[in-house]
């Protein structure tokens, strides 16, 4: 369908993108062609900084899924390791809400995002699970660093736990509820893919900061996100279509290569030796932490790319049935000739 | 949850399902591209009526368009396409007295025999969705729909999150650098409110721009886009009229004569809050296998040592 489209709308002179000339080239364009004004964006992309946003995706996604940890190492009686994860959740979090506020216009009205709580909002939702997330997980690193309360860090603990998950996974709602080609088009598989990112880092984490005899769940982790992981991106990309291209071209291609390779050599380096040296278990974490972040900046960087490109907007929605426009006598459903009708000017 | 309905479909009458007990009738704009001359007056009276800051001034090479496109400082904006087509597309003059466009020298972009240069003007504005992707995700409630069915930005609530950005389907409504919140057309919303027509309305000398009551701007537009198809411009359709399209129809529809893409607008826009549960359910699972995850990986050693064990 947005071939044919392309083949119709190629002899446009003005406003036009991609024009090729004459008509004995036509056939030999395969690329999808489409119509734009001066090859200016449709959407506008989010002002958002990188840094701000897409390092508030991974500080939250290691925050949330810290606290699952830290609970399942405090269940199973890994106290250096819980202790080390409440720590770095609560750390993870501070970081994150700073740099939530630093990307607003007006920083001072941050108290306005909990002025109403629309379910339409991801936004205002993660605010809220944010401000029930945030001291549940300050409760539980202050108690388990200085020994005092344990029940209540027990009860603060859980609560994080609870919440932890959607911290890690409403991001990709937040990012996916926009006009965003990249970010919309996968809002399917982009949960998955964030919630495997966030299980990464925080297994990275523990590997870093907990003592090697109480590893293995964390090792076990880091596997089955790596694999997690890999397996979503492929899911989102399939379904992207040819906005796929985002994610693999530019900057952003850059960023999921990266991320795959540290995700997955962090994976096997922790699984193989990370069990018997300290060294290749913080070394695994590391690689584990850093592919984490570069998944959520290749996702951010591929989201610019398919708002900054009208393309993206164009050609997804041309070869879904067009329903905006009203008969015309070229009507959209007309089938492809050669030749044309007296008033497409298109292909004279 | 929400209804689904309020997310997306037919919506018959949002100002009250926002709340507005006794609302006026929707009001909105048919802009009809076909008689626009390009004059930029409705820019001009926006930016006057509404103390817009001036945003920069440029010059683009985009045929007469300086302005380049909707933004924070800028709710009206005149799009202008030069394009060479075949001669039929463009109607009789119907007794009018033709000019030529090019005086004796060679014109600007090489033409063959049957084709001549047709110049395509727009102007621009806030759709004021039915369904408006900008209102729903708000975090703070800063966007609403008021009595008139438009969709308006108060200032002393935003606190600049920037998220109604990328929400938008047609690129609305941005953020203004120097201050940090969230702008764009009001439907002049202080002049609805005293019994006035919107000043870019009042201003356009050639009725392009018609504002009134939704329901009798559709039948119109349906008349017009007749007429044009009667007078041989099969290229005339209208944008953003329909109540089934993906956004529930726009508060401000158009009539174009080629395609929307062509003027920078998406050919079939979707609110994106449609998918909203959909996108809530998969987070709720992905939240679950995480859980999932953990609970396996803390089971397996655990297994793997008892096992080993005995
Ligand atoms: S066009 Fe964009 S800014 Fe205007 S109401 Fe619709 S979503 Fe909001
Ligand atoms: S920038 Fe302002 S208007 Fe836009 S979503 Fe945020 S608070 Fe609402
Ligand atoms: S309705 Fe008012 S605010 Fe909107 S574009 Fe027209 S003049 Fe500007």
């Amino acid at each position: 369908m947005s071939e044919l489209q392309g083949r119709r709308e190629r002899r446009g002179r003005q406003g036009r993108r991609g024009r090729r000339g004459r008509r004995g080239e036509q056939l030999m364009v395969p690329e999808a062609e489409f119509a734009s004004y001066y090859g200016r964006p449709i959407i506008k992309a989010p002002s958002w900084s990188a840094t701000d946003i897409a390092g508030y995706f991974f500080l939250g996604g290691l925050a949330g899924a810290g606290s699952v940890l830290a609970a399942g190492a405090q269940l199973t009686g890994r106290g250096s390791t819980a202790t080390a994860m409440k720590v770095s959740s609560l750390g993870a979090v501070s970081l994150a809400a700073a740099a939530l506020i630093h990307d607003l216009g007006v920083p001072s009205r941050f108290p306005n995002m909990l002025r109403v709580l629309k379910p339409t909002s991801p936004m205002s939702v993660g605010s809220w699970l944010l401000a029930a997330y945030g001291p549940a997980a300050g409760v539980a690193a202050v108690c388990a660093t200085t020994g005092r309360l344990p029940r209540i860090g027990a009860v603060a603990t859980g609560a994080a736990a609870v919440f932890g998950p959607a911290v890690a996974s409403y991001t990709a709602v937040l990012a996916a509820d926009t006009a965003v080609p990249a970010w919309h088009g996968a809002h399917r598989e982009l949960p998955y893919v964030f919630t495997a990112s966030a299980t990464a880092a925080a297994s990275g984490m523990a590997l870093v900061a907990g003592p090697v005899r109480e590893s293995a769940p964390a090792r076990c982790a880091a596997v089955a996100a790596a694999m997690a992981e890999a397996a979503a991106v492929r899911a989102a990309e399939k379904r992207l279509g040819m906005v796929a291209e985002t994610y693999r071209q530019g900057r952003a291609g850059q960023l999921m290569r990266c991320a795959r390779w540290l995700t997955a050599a962090g994976a096997a380096g922790a699984a193989a030796l990370g069990g018997r040296s300290r060294t290749a278990a913080v070394a695994g974490g590391l690689a584990m932490l850093a592919g984490s972040a570069c998944t959520r900046f290749g996702v951010f960087a591929a989201g610019i790319a398919s708002a900054e490109d009208p393309k993206y907007t164009v050609v997804p929605q041309r070869s879904d049935a067009p329903s905006d426009t009203r008969s015309d006598t070229r009507s959209d459903a007309r089938p492809e000739v050669p030749t044309c009708g007296p008033h497409d000017h298109e292909e004279s | 949850m929400m209804e689904r309905h309020l997310l997306s479909g037919v919506e018959p009458d949002p100002a009250r399902d926002a709340g507005h007990p006794e609302p006026p009738p929707r009001v909105g704009f048919f802009t009809d591209t076909s008689v626009c001359i390009g004059c930029k007056a409705c820019e001009v009276a926006c930016k006057e009526w509404n103390a817009i800051p001036e945003d920069g001034l440029s010059l683009t090479g985009m045929s007469y368009d300086n302005t380049q496109g909707l933004g924070a400082s800028t709710w009206r904006h005149v799009a202008f396409i030069e394009q060479t087509v075949s001669e039929e597309t463009v109607p009789e003059p119907q007794g009018r007295t033709q000019l030529p466009l090019v005086d004796g020298t060679a014109p600007a972009a090489p033409q063959e025999a049957g084709e001549t240069t047709r110049w395509l003007m727009s102007s621009d504005v806030c759709k004021h969705c039915t369904h408006a992707a900008c209102l729903d995700v708000c975090p703070t409630g800063s966007l609403f729909r008021t009595e008139f069915g438009t969709v308006v930005v108060q200032e002393d609530i935003c606190n600049g999150c920037g998220y109604c950005v990328p929400a938008c389907p047609y690129g609305v409504i941005e953020q203004r650098p120097s201050d940090g919140r969230a702008f764009k057309c009001t439907m002049c919303y202080d002049r609805l409110s005293a019994g006035q027509e919107p000043a870019c309305a009042k201003a356009c000398p050639t009725e392009s721009i018609q504002f009134g009551p939704l329901d009798e701007l559709r039948e119109r537009a349906a008349l017009r886009v007749d007429q044009l198809h009667e007078a041989g411009v099969s290229g005339a359709r209208l944008y953003g009229d329909d109540p089934d399209g993906g956004v529930g129809g726009d508060g401000a529809f158009f009539l174009l004569l080629d395609k929307p893409e062509v003027y920078g607008l998406p050919p079939d826009p979707v609110v994106t809050t449609r998918d909203l549960p959909a996108m809530w359910k998969h987070a709720g699972a992905a939240a679950v296998s995480l859980l999932g995850g953990f609970a396996l990986s803390f089971a397996l050693p655990a297994l793997a040592r008892r096992r080993g064990t005995r």
